[in-house]
């Protein structure tokens, strides 16, 4: 019975959800109180049936109902109960079904936290979540149900891919999906802003709190992807630029320029048209990752079974609500004027550099995801843009972009003062300067100008932010959350780019054969490889080696044991990799093939500073939480909650 | 309302249409990312002359490898793939006498050479492609892969992605002894 109660759960969910779009946009229209007054009850029914709905598709998943067809494709009995659940998500409909579900959670909050906005306005942002929800659960309902039965049913499943057995990835898609569905909130405030005509200040500081949880979600997301492809496929990278990987890092890119955008428009009221336009594109960009994943349409390693038909589905509901976007923007656009200015050497204009680097990078990574596309359509040849391309493009906006963040968090509104704003700036470089050359003098590698010039501007980073309490403190002013996160953010920039040029530049990695009592020297590590047995998991068995790693005075640093694993029902071998993690380094075993009479043929890698790529990454998260427990959205949750115990209307 | 508001929707309008005639492709079957066969089966492999790798002054070419089989295998130094299929390809080269000729693809020469260094060679010998124009003639679609040219010159099979021991002895040992007993 799951299974169908499962279905009309999801077709009650379709009819609230055009309620609430209907509802709120009509009523609002028209101001009709009685309308607007269904949109609240609609959104949480709407989100309530959604919730019932993925519960039973988790029962019975737990429950191993494998007359359900989505179940026996991507569970079995002998699957821990802990991924049995993650595997609701392991592939395409359940990842619908926790899509819609998200936004479903992210409209019920709107709908509870909204109460201290004008009732014409929350209603309109309602009513266009309604309008998302409806068009994703058609979409599911039509072409990517997850409560089919399988005729006949089958005895066993066929199991979760073994790729996704693992810790981080069971968490990385719901949170992954909180970040970039959540920027549909940002594209409901716009378009709601656009209908009423009214994009004030008040606007964008309605906005922000949302953009900047939903951007700090998908931060941690992608940070778990990363760290995950990291430990999981074996061969210690960190990004591929892969289409899926850059489908989640275009809308993170104009996320991040959108909540500067939003900064200036809400302080100073400039630049009103360009967040307005960030706000909607953020969110497409977003359903053009839904797309391009899911539609088979470009060659991946992460990419969903694959559906052309569910792909002119997904475009024609991106087409439906982006150019539905764009053509109000078109009509309002010419109303928008800003009437404050600003000059050259300000904050507005720092922020309006970052917007324009930020969407270079993302233009330009778009670019090189759909060229191979585009050629092969056009009857070119197929070719393939490789990561030479992204990291040449995607370096080139972003060393500017970092070297202006260095003066931009000192400069102030309207007008800086440029004499203080030298000798900060040019002390910071100092900093750099030194630490670049004493990190380069600690890992002997190959000086190169471009990993100096990096780390550089990434140590400058990190100094000019930390500077900014220390600032607070010696002009006595209190120092708001918003500066705080924005400070502790930058810090994490910085973290990760000292992170990422140490561990790319400085590296060693040696592919070896090894029989058992041989060992290799890695970076002035000794890895021996000491035996190899045999290990029973729950559905898998593996072959694993004990590797001792002893460094160069001859002490133990530690014993690893990378795994070759062979799952029972799919028979996929996966490598696990033996990985000993410092703050200093990290040493990475990982087994490739049997070359037989015990010999085996291993990957060692030795990866200085890694750990601070996440490290950084988290921070960027943790400042964006920081700016929106800022008491001025506080002060606003609080007066809504005053009013909302105050009867307004007899 | 004026005109250059509407550029943003046009810009989106003229995306969708291009994705939607993608899918069509697509589905009509003219065009699938996934699976693309080398048209070049069963032809005469494509003619190239490049700088070699480990020693400039030289040149690698498809006529230094007449009347004999050969591997040519695509690979480049910022390629995951080229990095796990390299214990193979050293097995591989440890085992037949069939010469794997490497094309380093849009890479830097230093870096592929210390790559080598650091990895071990299993390449008879290695051109440079630093611009992707043998790449192109020869269809490679990305790194890495690996083609298997008959004695007669012809290409006999294509492989897309890593390659493995197993895929040696199951698609190309087979081909090899085929054409290897009874030369045209």
């Amino acid at each position: 019975m799951t299974a169908e109660l499962g279905q009309i759960a999801l077709i009650l969910a379709l009819c609230l959800a055009l309620g609430q779009a209907v509802f709120g946009l009509i009523g609002a229209g028209f101001g009709w109180g009685n309308w607007m007054a269904a949109v609240r009850p609609a959104t949480l029914g709407q989100a309530g049936f959604v919730i019932l709905a993925f519960l039973l598709l988790v029962s019975a998943f737990v429950g191993n109902d494998f007359s359900v067809q989505y179940v026996a494709l991507n569970s079995n009995s002998e699957l821990p109960t802990f991924y049995r659940v993650a595997a609701v998500w392991g592939a395409h409909e359940g990842s619908m079904l926790l899509w819609v579900l998200i936004l479903a959670l992210w409209s019920a909050a709107v709908a509870l936290l909204s109460r201290s906005l004008p009732e014409t306005f929350s209603s309109r942002v309602l009513g266009v979540l309604g309008i998302i929800s409806s068009g994703i659960l058609l979409f599911i309902l039509l072409t990517s149900n997850p409560f089919l039965r399988a005729v006949p049913a089958p005895f066993d499943g066929n199991d979760l891919n073994p790729l996704l057995q693992d810790f981080a990835l069971t968490i990385h898609p719901p949170i992954l999906y909180t970040g970039y569905v959540g920027f549909a909130v940002a594209f409901a405030f716009a378009c709601a802003a656009m209908i009423e005509g009214k994009l004030d200040q008040t606007w964008a500081r309605w906005t922000r709190p949302w953009t900047t949880v939903a951007w700090l979600f998908l931060t941690i997301g992608i940070t778990l992807g990363s760290w995950w492809a990291y430990y999981e496929l074996g061969w210690g990278g960190w990004w591929m630029w892969d289409p899926v990987e850059n489908a989640s890092f275009m809308p993170w890119l104009a996320g991040t320029a959108l909540i500067h955008s939003l900064a200036v428009t809400e302080k100073r009221g400039l630049f009103r048209n360009w967040t307005l336009l960030l706000a909607l594109f953020t969110f497409s960009l977003s359903l053009l990752g839904t797309f391009l994943v899911r539609s088979g349409i470009i060659v991946s390693v992460h990419a969903f079974a694959s559906d052309p038909l569910r792909g002119i589905f997904i475009l024609g509901l991106l087409a439906v609500f982006i150019l539905g976007a764009l053509t109000l923007y078109a009509w309002r656009a010419g109303q928008l004027r800003s009437d404050a200015g600003f000059e050259w050497w300000s904050r507005e204009c720092f922020l309006l550099l970052n917007n324009v680097l930020l969407v270079i990078a993302a233009v330009l990574i778009l670019l090189g995801t759909l060229y191979p596309l585009m050629l092969a359509l056009m009857k070119l040849g197929t070719i393939s843009v490789g990561p030479p391309y992204f990291q040449l493009v995607f370096l080139i906006p972003v060393l500017p972009l970092i070297a202006l963040l260095i003066i931009g968090m000192h400069s102030a509104w309207k007008r800086a003062r440029i004499a203080p704003l030298r000798q900060r700036v040019v002390t910071c470089l100092i900093v750099g300067a030194l630490g670049a050359i004493a990190l380069s003098f600690v890992y002997t590698g190959r000086v190169r100008a471009m990993v100096l010039i990096g780390l550089l501007l990434a140590i400058a980073t990190m100094a000019s932010a930390a500077w900014v309490p220390f600032d607070y403190r010696q002009r006595r002013v209190p120092m708001p959350r918003g500066a705080l996160g924005m400070a502790i953010a930058h810090f994490g920039v910085g973290l990760f780019a000292v992170g990422a040029a140490v561990a790319s530049a400085y590296q060693i990695e040696r592919d070896v054969s090894l029989a058992p009592g041989q060992s290799a020297n890695v970076a002035g590590y000794e890895f021996r490889y000491v035996t190899m047995r045999s290990v029973e998991g729950p559905n898998y068995h593996a072959r694993e080696a004990d590797v001792v790693i002893t460094d160069a005075q001859g002490g133990l640093v530690t014993t690893l044991h990378p795994q070759k694993r062979t799952y029972l029902v799919q028979q996929q071998p996966m490598t696990e990799a033996g990985i000993d993690v410092s703050w200093k380094r990290d040493l990475f075993v990982a087994l490739g093939e049997d070359l037989g009479n015990g010999a085996w043929s291993m990957r060692l890698q030795y990866k200085p500073l890694i750990r601070y790529l996440w490290l950084g990454s988290l921070l960027m998260a943790f400042g964006g939480l920081m700016a929106t427990t800022d008491r001025r959205y506080r002060t606003e949750l609080a007066q809504a909650r005053a009013e909302t115990t105050v009867p307004v209307r007899p | 309302m004026k005109l250059r508001f509407f550029l943003p929707a046009a810009a989106v309008a003229v995306l969708c249409a291009s994705l939607w005639y993608g899918l069509n492709a697509i589905r009509g079957g003219q065009y699938d990312p996934q699976l693309i066969e080398s048209p070049l089966i069963g032809r005469a492999a494509p003619d190239f002359i490049a700088e070699n790798l480990l020693e400039p002054a030289q040149q690698v070419a498809r006529s230094q490898f007449l009347g004999k089989p050969f591997v040519l295998n695509v690979w480049g130094t910022w390629c995951v793939g080229c990095r796990e299929e390299h214990g193979a390809l050293l097995a591989i080269a440890k085992e037949t006498d069939v010469p794997i000729v490497g094309i380093s693809w849009k890479d830097d020469r230093q870096l592929a050479r210390d790559w080598l260094a650091q990895l071990g060679n299993p390449y008879h010998v290695v051109g440079v492609d630093p611009e992707g124009k043998i790449a192109i003639n020869w269809g490679v679609y990305g790194a890495p892969e690996s083609f298997l040219v008959g004695a007669d010159g012809r290409v006999l099979h294509k492989r897309i992605g890593p390659m493995t021991l197993d895929i040696w002895h199951q698609d190309f040992v087979p081909l090899l002894k085929k054409t290897g007993s009874s030369p045209q």
